[in-house]
């Protein structure tokens, strides 16, 4: 029997296994943010322990911070400027690589240790961030983890685990117009549900898979978590390979060669076997929004949310009304045309510059609806730069959005802003929970590119009605 | 970590699904740089009723305000509770509130480790023995307490029925025996050693220490 992807990863960092049967497993790479690892390494010198490998940790400052243009060490957090002073003398002290507010590569961890290549292929790395598994589109383990098991990598260089199931999902067939990996994921997930991959480890394979470009790839790798995967990761390819090559942290001159070589084998065999498979036929998918307060409440944008009639436990039923009465919607209800107060476009899902092209062919001369709050953060200073020196800037200022500085910004409150209660916000972010956004604020995820024709219409759209 | 064996405790019912750590506790109560104090912005969004974005009081409507429910240090909930972001503060917010255990039908991974991590029991049952909980301790939760008994890996209903749960061996000693989690780890400082010393002739370009 052959080996995954998956496999071939895990088993050749299996330091030992202990007699409870669990195992050690090393990690390669650990990132820290400011608003956990300030307290991981502060608890971690408080216990008298050190980082045992600073050269392979790194750290960001992307929770907390402001991204307001201008932005210093205050913040709209009460108490933030304290999470970011302590990192950076935290970080000093340990000797750890901080990407620190003004420096030229810093942005949202998963996207700068991709573009860092700090990240590369075959390699295991964590983070105190559950979307660190938007690095398994680089063919890498990308590995979520609290706060404790963070200090327990950077103190032992492991983290502890059993080997999890793995989950093989084939996505085949071209996409159809306005279709993006946003669109893929949103529709895997209400297909299956939020638990639908639950622990699994997840490869995505197929020819739609085949056909996207890094981008996308990030993008369906981060939100395998949404959908309570351990990770998903994709076979490194020559697309992947062309992205990292000469990036910072790459291998370079005959190590890159070999390299090149050994990430070759970096694919599942033929007859490797999974616990399970899921086939998605593409045809099948189309422009996806979510309706309700769970990435499951996903509909085609121009459907209508569930009418209560079609759900058979009365578990799943209640679990609607209340994400309905949360919404502000009623059963049955179409979404086009809902009116909207706010729009985002950021995040570590889609703040990259394949993102804000998307959404800039969108507003290219044309103008927010009044009234509108719509917000554009780039994901890192290297995508903001890459976006202005294209002239992205301008067209997303010049149609009424703000142009922030990178931080996770407002997928989640970070730098203390949030939206509203009751206002109705369209955003490329990955979560819909209840008050992620602002106390009681109504989130719909979706693509860039949707979130601009909401924007601009100043309700819910079809791409159609914009292009 | 203090040590736990058996808890027996009023059990508060969270009958959903999906509730996820930005629901346990919201971004903007994460206010310091500490695991301590973060009781106060467990469930903050639905717990609280408030004015504009102060809050003003407790909201009747929350199951934890209910007079019944004063005390409660077992959560009963649905499918994947805790899932979301990897915030320990979820857990950090619901020990400092006083909850020891979450017995729900199944967890969010992260979540589920940090509960390991902090002492905090997460229990998974089915969902008929849920709801056998939620009828049996309804009448009178003050009085009609739930039983966990972990070296038995059981679970003690207050009509004296029981029902087995498994849960993972590893975190099941570190539970019992209160152990450092990092010190057990460091114990195989030696065998981490020798595979870094060995992987790094094997895998030079993934390791960054070579100046």
């Amino acid at each position: 029997m052959g080996s995954t992807l998956f496999d071939k990863i895990w088993d050749s960092h299996v330091v030992c296994t202990l007699d409870d049967g669990s195992c050690l497993v090393y990690l390669d790479r650990v990132f820290l943010h400011e608003r956990t690892g300030s307290i991981a390494l502060t608890s971690l010198r408080e216990a008298g322990r050190k980082v045992r490998n600073p050269k392979h940790v790194f750290a960001t400052m992307d929770h907390i911070l402001d991204t307001l243009p201008g932005r210093g060490d205050a913040t709209l957090v009460p108490g933030g400027e304290t999470f970011i002073k302590t990192m950076r003398k935290a970080s000093m002290d340990a000797g750890i690589t901080l990407f620190d507010i003004d420096d030229t590569r810093h942005g949202i961890s998963h996207l700068i240790s991709a573009e860092q290549a700090i990240t590369l292929p075959g390699l295991i790395v964590g983070c105190p961030d559950s979307h660190t598994c938007t690095l398994g589109a680089l063919g890498a383990v990308g590995w979520g983890i609290g706060t404790s098991d963070c200090e327990h990598a950077i103190a032992t260089e492991t983290l502890r685990a059993n080997k999890p199931k793995q989950l093989r999902v084939r996505f085949d067939g071209p996409l159809g117009p306005g279709v993006t990996a946003k669109d893929m994921i949103l529709h895997l997930i209400s297909r299956y549900t939020a638990s639908g991959a639950e622990g699994h480890a997840m490869e995505y394979c197929g020819s739609t898979i085949d056909s996207l470009g890094m981008g996308a790839r990030f993008t369906l790798c981060n939100m395998a978590v949404e959908f309570s995967a351990f990770t998903g990761l994709i076979a490194p390819d020559e697309k992947t390979l062309g992205y990292l090559e000469g990036r910072a942290y790459a291998p370079a001159g005959e190590s890159w060669q070999n390299c090149k070589r050994e990430w070759e084998t970096l694919r599942s065999d033929d007859d490797a076997v999974f616990d399970r498979e899921i086939r998605v036929d593409c045809a099948d998918i189309a422009p996806t929004m979510t309706w309700g307060t769970s990435p499951q409440h996903a509909i085609p944008v121009n459907g209508r949310v569930p009418t209560l009639d079609s759900v058979d436990d009365a578990e799943s039923r209640a679990d609607i009304e209340r994400a309905m009465d949360y919404m502000g919607l009623t059963p049955g209800q179409a979404l086009i045309g809902l009116p909207i107060d706010g729009a985002f476009i950021g995040s570590c899902t889609n703040g990259r510059l394949s993102d804000l092209r998307a959404a800039a062919r969108i507003l290219d001369g044309r103008k927010v609806a009044p009234g509108i709050r719509a917000i554009c953060t780039p994901g890192s200073q290297q995508v903001k730069k890459a976006a202005e020196a294209e002239g992205l800037d301008k067209i997303f200022l010049s149609a009424g959005f703000e142009w922030r500085e990178p931080g996770c910004s407002l997928c989640f409150n970070a730098g203390g802003e949030g939206f509203g209660p009751e206002e109705r916000v369209v955003s490329s972010t990955n979560r819909n929970f209840r008050g992620r956004q602002g106390r009681k604020t109504r989130s719909h995820l979706a693509s860039p590119a949707l979130v601009a024709a909401a924007a601009i219409a100043g309700r819910i759209s079809d791409l159609g009605e914009v292009d | 970590m203090e040590a736990i064996r058996v808890h027996e405790g009023i059990c508060a019912p969270l009958l959903v699904d999906n509730v996820d750590t930005d629901q346990i506790i919201p971004s903007r109560e994460m206010k310091r740089v500490s695991k301590q104090g973060l009781g106060e912005g467990l469930f903050a969004g639905s717990r609280y009723l408030y004015d504009g974005m102060r809050k003003v009081g407790l909201s009747q409507d929350f199951v934890l305000n209910g007079p019944e429910y004063q005390g409660a240090s077992i959560l009963l909930s649905g499918k994947n509770f805790g899932c979301g972001s990897s915030r320990e503060h979820a857990v950090w917010a619901l020990r400092d509130f006083g909850i020891k255990a979450v017995i729900a039908e199944s967890f969010g991974r992260i979540f589920r480790i940090n509960c390991a991590r902090n002492g905090l029991l997460a229990v998974e049952l089915p969902a008929d023995q849920i709801e056998a909980l939620v009828r049996q301790t309804s009448p009178d939760p003050q009085t009609r307490r739930v039983l966990i008994d972990l070296p038995k890996g059981q679970i003690r209903a207050p009509d004296g029925e029981s029902w087995d749960f498994v849960i993972d061996e590893s975190d099941r000693r570190m539970l019992m025996l209160g152990l450092d989690y990092i010190d057990y780890s460091l114990q195989y400082a030696a065998d981490i050693d020798r595979f870094t010393k060995k992987d790094a002739a094997k895998r030079p370009w993934a390791y960054l220490n070579r100046d």
